[in-house]
């Protein structure tokens, strides 16, 4: 049986195997052989788990041949970003502090799409403890982009987002606390999403900033994405943020966004003036307006909406996300798990030394900075201040969809930068993050998929942000634009990726 | 000026528990001075009469049934430290003494005292 895998979609595998038109098991040699072939040159996997992969396609392949329902995932080889915690399967958020532990449970959202059938392949490469926006962060190694390997693949999922692009894995899932979804799934040319705060448990889920961490999807396609959100979303008793929310028809979300000429008559679509800001590359705002005109062509209706305290989104996020972090942090002091400084001879020295050695350079900055901004006498003007800011952020999309039903625009003002182009200076690569940040700090979903090329031939990202719990509405219109282009049907050159 | 000198960046790293090298130190310094002037920027946002936003949706950390359940196995949850003596994480001593049994070890006596060696 010839198993075209790498011109399948995430759904059509997941029919195949269900049918039993294709054995999950081939699938799953088809990818591994792929990984094996063109991941040296990418870095995508940090782990590759061949032997479980294959028991696990084993079993969905025996489930279906004894009667059983395989599940809506039935064999789709799924990739999973490295701060999911899987069970005796290493797990180290790409932090030399973490190497060598293995988790003794399981994430609920690895849990969840293991029990819909699909297999993993293994981990992904990300930005240590998802810090940045370029994958640099990594203590292992970078990942670069399938469209062009001098160019990063974004951050902090950039591995989750270059192994969709590069057909080696089906889907794939990661986090997104400022934009580590969205962003490189524009930069690599696939769909991201980040749901509503508190869909996706979070148990499992290495923590970076609690109140702004969303876990999600990524797919070549929205219905993939959809797919996997399925699988992956719905209240968990293990999450005390899990919001009690029944999840979601979001495949059929998906679906409707193709139906008909005109499958978003009556829907309202907000075009903030403050997400076109002197800046943007041009061709990036070329493609966007060029999407915004296919999306009326489809039925919508586009309506100015004013997002007014946007540019202080960046400033609100990094103190939030940085005091959070260097609490969250904290744990890591070379007792419990992970690397253990040598040679100390006090408690005091096993702490500094384990944190000073097991540490890159952007989990250090953002412990430190959280650190000062939650410092007595500091904490009210730094953090309060953040915290008031965001409920304004916050205000301001509220307002936005009492005239809208979804907010357009671009993922991130840029195309892939090359390596070394931002790591000199921090606060350009926190930029990189100004018009992903705000609905993390709002907690509303957004998708990210690709809306065309730029002449060098590298992705260029569409954002689609909804209401709370308005991921429907976010696919259908995600779907629809989908269905009247053809980019998401474009793949990079393998001879650069071998 | 900048925002933050290096003294306060050694005595934040002393809170932090960061061990930082002179040069993290120097490189620190300019890297959180440029940072804490961008966010300075956040003055000019009128904030008055606006309740702080902790979390972006409202949950009122609902208490469990208060029910024994299975919990991680013991040997599960020891079995990633880099120290174990029995059914304890090891650490170096925290309360200085001159024998065995003033650290307060939970039993182990004075295996569990005394400096690391450097292995």
């Amino acid at each position: 049986m010839t198993v075209d895998a790498r011109g399948a979609t995430a759904v059509a595998i997941a029919d195949k195997v269900r049918a039993g038109t294709w054995l999950a098991r081939d699938v799953v040699e088809h990818y591994l052989e792929r990984i094996a072939r063109l991941d040296g040159a990418l870095g995508c996997y940090l782990l590759v788990d061949a032997e479980g992969a294959r028991r696990r396609a084993d079993a969905v392949d025996a489930a279906r041949k004894a009667g059983r329902d395989p599940g809506a995932l039935a064999g789709v080889p799924l990739g999973i970003k490295d701060i999911f915690c899987t069970r005796g399967v290493e797990t180290t958020c790409a932090s030399a502090i973490l190497r060598g532990f293995k988790p003794p449970y399981e994430s609920t959202a690895t849990a969840r799409l293991a029990a819909a059938g699909g297999v993993m392949l293994g981990k992904l490469n990300m930005d240590e403890f998802a810090m940045g926006s370029s994958n640099e962060n990594s203590s292992v190694k970078p990942v670069r982009n399938p469209w062009s390997t001098e160019h990063v693949p974004g951050g902090s999922s950039g591995g989750s987002a270059a192994a969709v692009a590069a057909s080696l894995c089906a889907g794939s899932i990661g986090t997104d606390t400022g934009g580590s979804i969205r962003q490189p799934a524009a930069l690599c040319g696939v769909v991201g999403v980040k749901p509503t705060y508190g869909l996706v448990s979070r148990y499992g889920v290495i923590a970076f900033a609690s109140s702004l961490d969303h876990p999600g999807p990524f797919g070549r396609t929205v219905e993939d994405a959809a797919a996997l959100l399925e699988a992956m979303a719905g209240p968990d008793p293990l999450d005390a943020t899990s919001i009690p929310q029944p999840v979601g028809a979001y495949r059929e979300a998906a679906r409707a966004g193709r139906a008909g000429a005109t499958p978003l008559a009556g829907v309202r679509l907000g075009v903030p003036d403050e997400y076109f800001q002197p800046g943007m590359d041009s061709e990036v705002e070329a493609a966007v307006r060029a999407a915004l005109d296919e999306l009326a062509r489809a039925g919508a209706t586009l309506v100015k909406v004013s997002l007014p305290n946007t540019k202080y989104a960046i400033a609100t996020y990094y103190l939030i996300c940085t005091a959070e972090a260097s609490s969250n942090l904290a744990r890591y002091d070379g007792v419990k798990y992970g690397h253990r400084a040598a040679g100390v001879s006090s408690l005091e020295e096993l702490y500094t030394k384990t944190r000073g050695e097991g540490f890159g350079r952007e989990p250090k900055r953002r412990i430190m900075l959280g650190a000062y901004v939650l410092r007595a006498g500091y904490y009210e003007a730094y953090y309060g201040k953040a915290l008031r800011a965001r409920r304004k952020l916050a205000d301001d999309f509220s307002a936005a969809f009492t005239k809208c039903d979804a907010i357009i625009t671009p993922t991130s003002p840029v195309p892939a930068f090359k390596f070394g182009e931002r790591m000199g200076d921090p606060l350009q690569m926190y930029l990189a993050d100004v018009l992903t940040v705000a609905p993390n700090l709002a907690g509303i979903p957004a998708v990210s998929q690709p809306c065309g090329f730029t002449k060098s031939g590298l992705p260029i990202g569409l954002q689609t942000i909804g209401p709370a719990l308005g991921e429907q509405i976010c696919f259908r219109v995600a779907s629809a634009y989908e269905a009247r282009t053809d980019w998401h049907t474009r793949r990079p050159p393998e001879s650069n990726a071998s | 000026m900048s925002r933050i000198t290096a003294d306060e960046v050694r005595e934040l790293a002393l809170l932090a528990r960061l061990r930082l090298s002179d040069d993290e130190v120097a490189r620190m310094t300019g890297d959180l001075g440029a940072i804490l002037e961008y966010v300075d920027a956040l003055r000019a946002l009128d904030t008055s009469d606006i309740e702080p936003m902790t979390h972006a949706v409202p949950f009122d950390c609902p208490a469990r049934a208060d029910e024994t359940a299975p919990s991680l196995p013991l040997d599960d949850a020891l079995a990633n430290a880099p120290r174990r003596d029995g059914d304890f994480f090891q650490v170096p001593r925290i309360v200085p003494g001159p024998g065995g049994g003033q650290g307060g070890q939970g039993g182990q006596g004075g295996s569990t005292g005394g400096a690391e060696d450097g292995s």
